[in-house]
């Protein structure tokens, strides 16, 4: 066994660089695959991450009759005493932060410019809103009770040329299907990291915005968190009332599920084609290889080394090209993932409809997909080289003794 | 007793639409212990019949028996058992695996045929000084003459006791200094082991040193 694979690694060395080359495309292709798996997996869970907590949460308990889709602050489509509700419900063992939000639709005007943006009214004190105060490039965060203050979002900010202290225009559309009007003072000035999201969204006190659109005591839902999303259905089971409608995370981000798993699809549709080409190069060394040695085959043959010893000959090879060349492809694929994942690739402005993106993508490399690709690109350089060890393994000795090499 | 016996072997080779007659009906026992030259000259047959006796090539009829057991009734893997184990081969270009030192190149048909270190590393270094290489143990062949490569072909064909060898134009590469020294070396290795050599050539100064010569011409034993 040992002189088996002494023997393979001195035969690769007959050729040191055909046998680099092919090592090469291997340590290429798996770095490239390993890349991309953690190109994909960063950018699903970046943005499965930012769209939990910043839009949907884990959970979201709403009023039978609320549509997302209309924004509309008519009271039938909300909750009543939310800050109760979401107290209530804040007790459960398993919730980490309830807090009721508002959604109105409004547009924001300075000087003869206007947008249309969401209103979120939010609870100050909750810390479910971490994302937005962490996120505060300048001012303060607003308070409970602030009556003229507002909060935006960097994107918006630059393109009104806004900063702390200046004034603009609010118009929400209210309950009663009105409008109305009011002037704002920008007290904070905030980046969640995802520009699509930043410049449509301003954040009021849940109080004012409850006050200026007419909401009452009334929240469109109330946005939950839990320690581990994973038990959102058992949470959600527990919540059902008749009086309320309670989504799940996977129930509000269909999209974002399908998109995952279109990615995986996607993902191995490119990793067949990198394989294959890869395949090629291995087939290619290993038939020259045999090629090359026809007559030492013979000579082997003639020893007494029987067929399928001569495959594991090849075989080994093989292996001793796959570990040099998946040693490599594991530091280089490692080291990309490693570099990008910590500086990040930009690709600002990129929003998809009913997904938060972040502006930067952050590779994520899983153990998971690094022991898979492994395995992978091993067993495919085996199964690529079988073909040529048992075209060396069927020759007749007699034939390969004849040949000139 | 007979090492070998080969009864009316044909062997016709067909490229396309052309057939070749290379054996046409042979004959021969060898007894164990003999040194014998076939002669003959080129295409007369003489690798051929080599081929058959060393389980190489299977005769088109007709039945060749190698220690008693006839080995065209056997099936690819039991024939490279039969080479692995009873006989050995010295061929014309030497036949060295190239990677592979003097020393590893005897070694390998002991592993072939899973003789144990210890067992292998004593073998081997007894072979390379029958053969007057133990110096060049560690040396690949590219850094040996065409004798010394031969002289360890030799060796690596006695490594596992065979039976038989079979040594086809083994002094054909070789001036004459070293032609005869192989044949002096296959000679000695005779006498002192008893092992029966087959070679084959049509060098005069060769068929000297056998002690039976079989003629063959237009694949006929004359």
């Amino acid at each position: 066994m040992l002189n088996l694979f002494k023997m393979a690694f001195r035969n690769l060395g007959r050729h040191r660089r055909r046998s680099l080359l092919s090592a090469l495309a291997l340590s290429v292709s798996l770095a490239l695959l390993l890349f991309m798996a953690a190109f994909f997996k960063g950018e699903m869970r970046t943005s499965m991450e930012d769209t939990l907590k910043l839009d949907s949460g884990h959970l979201q308990v709403r009023a039978a009759a609320y549509d997302p889709a209309k924004l509309s602050v008519a009271w039938e489509y909300l909750i009543e005493n939310p800050a109760q509700v979401a107290a209530q419900i804040a007790t459960l063992e398993q919730v980490k932060f309830a807090t009721p939000r508002l959604i109105a639709s409004g547009i924001v005007s300075v000087r003869d410019e206007s947008t249309g943006v969401q209103i979120m009214g939010i609870d100050p004190a909750s810390d479910a809103n971490a994302p937005y105060r962490d996120g505060l490039l300048q001012g303060v965060f607003i308070t409970a009770d602030d009556r003229d203050g507002i909060l935006i979002g960097a994107p918006l900010a630059e393109s009104f040329q806004l900063k702390v202290g200046d004034s603009l225009n609010l118009l929400v559309n209210t309950a009663e299907g009105t409008v109305d009007e009011q002037s704002f003072s920008v007290r904070g000035i905030f980046s969640t990291g995802s520009s699509t999201y930043d410049k449509g969204l301003v954040l009021l006190p849940l109080a004012k915005t409850q006050s200026f659109s007419g909401a009452g005591n009334h929240a469109s839902f109330i946005f939950i968190m839990l320690k581990d999303r994973e038990q959102a259905e058992a949470v959600a089971a527990a919540l059902v009332s008749p009086n309320f409608t309670v989504r799940t995370w996977t129930e509000m981000n269909e999209l974002l599920v399908l998109i995952n798993d279109f990615a995986n699809a996607y993902i191995t549709i490119l990793n067949l084609i990198i394989l294959g080409v890869t395949v090629t190069v291995i087939i290619n060394t290993m038939l020259m290889a045999v090629l090359e040695r026809t007559r030492e085959i013979g000579i082997l043959s003639a020893l007494g080394m029987k067929g399928n010893q001569v495959i594991a000959l090849f075989l080994a090879e093989a292996s001793l090209l796959a570990l040099g060349g998946i040693a490599v492809g594991l530091l280089a694929g490692w080291a990309l993932s490693a570099y990008f994942g910590a500086t990040g690739i930009y690709f600002g402005d990129i929003g998809v409809s009913g997904m938060v993106m972040g502006d930067r993508l952050y590779p994520y490399l899983m153990l998971e997909d690094v022991i898979n690709l492994t395995i992978t690109a091993f067993i495919v350089t085996l199964v690529a080289s079988y073909y040529p060890a048992r075209l060396a393994s069927k020759m007749e000795p007699v034939e390969a003794l004849r040949a000139e090499k | 007793m007979e090492v070998t016996k080969i009864e009316n072997v044909t062997r016709v080779y067909k490229i396309g639409e052309v057939e070749t007659k290379a054996l046409g009906g042979v004959n021969l026992s060898i007894e164990n212990g003999e040194f014998t030259a076939l002669v003959g000259p080129s295409g007369s047959g003489k690798t051929t019949l080599l081929q058959m006796i060393g389980c190489l090539d299977q005769p088109t009829s007709g039945s060749v028996w190698v220690n008693g057991r006839d080995v065209t009734r056997l099936n690819r893997n039991q024939r490279a058992d039969m080479r692995r184990g009873q006989i050995g081969f010295i061929f014309q270009f030497f036949a060295l695996i190239p990677t592979l030192s003097a020393y590893e190149n005897i070694e390998m048909p002991l592993l072939l045929n899973g003789v144990g270190a210890p067992e292998r590393k004593a073998r081997v270094e007894e072979l390379l000084k029958a053969v007057d290489l133990a110096d060049r143990a560690q040396n690949r062949p590219d850094q040996m003459s065409g004798g010394q490569q031969q002289r360890v072909a030799i060796a690596r064909a006695l490594a596992t006791h065979p039976a038989l060898i079979l040594a086809d134009e083994p002094t054909a590469n070789l001036d004459t200094v070293n032609g005869e020294q192989v044949m002096e070396i296959m000679t000695r290795l005779n006498q002192e082991t008893g092992v029966t050599f087959i070679f084959a050539t049509h060098d005069p100064r060769v068929i000297k040193y056998a002690r039976r010569v079989v003629t063959l011409r237009d694949g006929l034993i004359v």
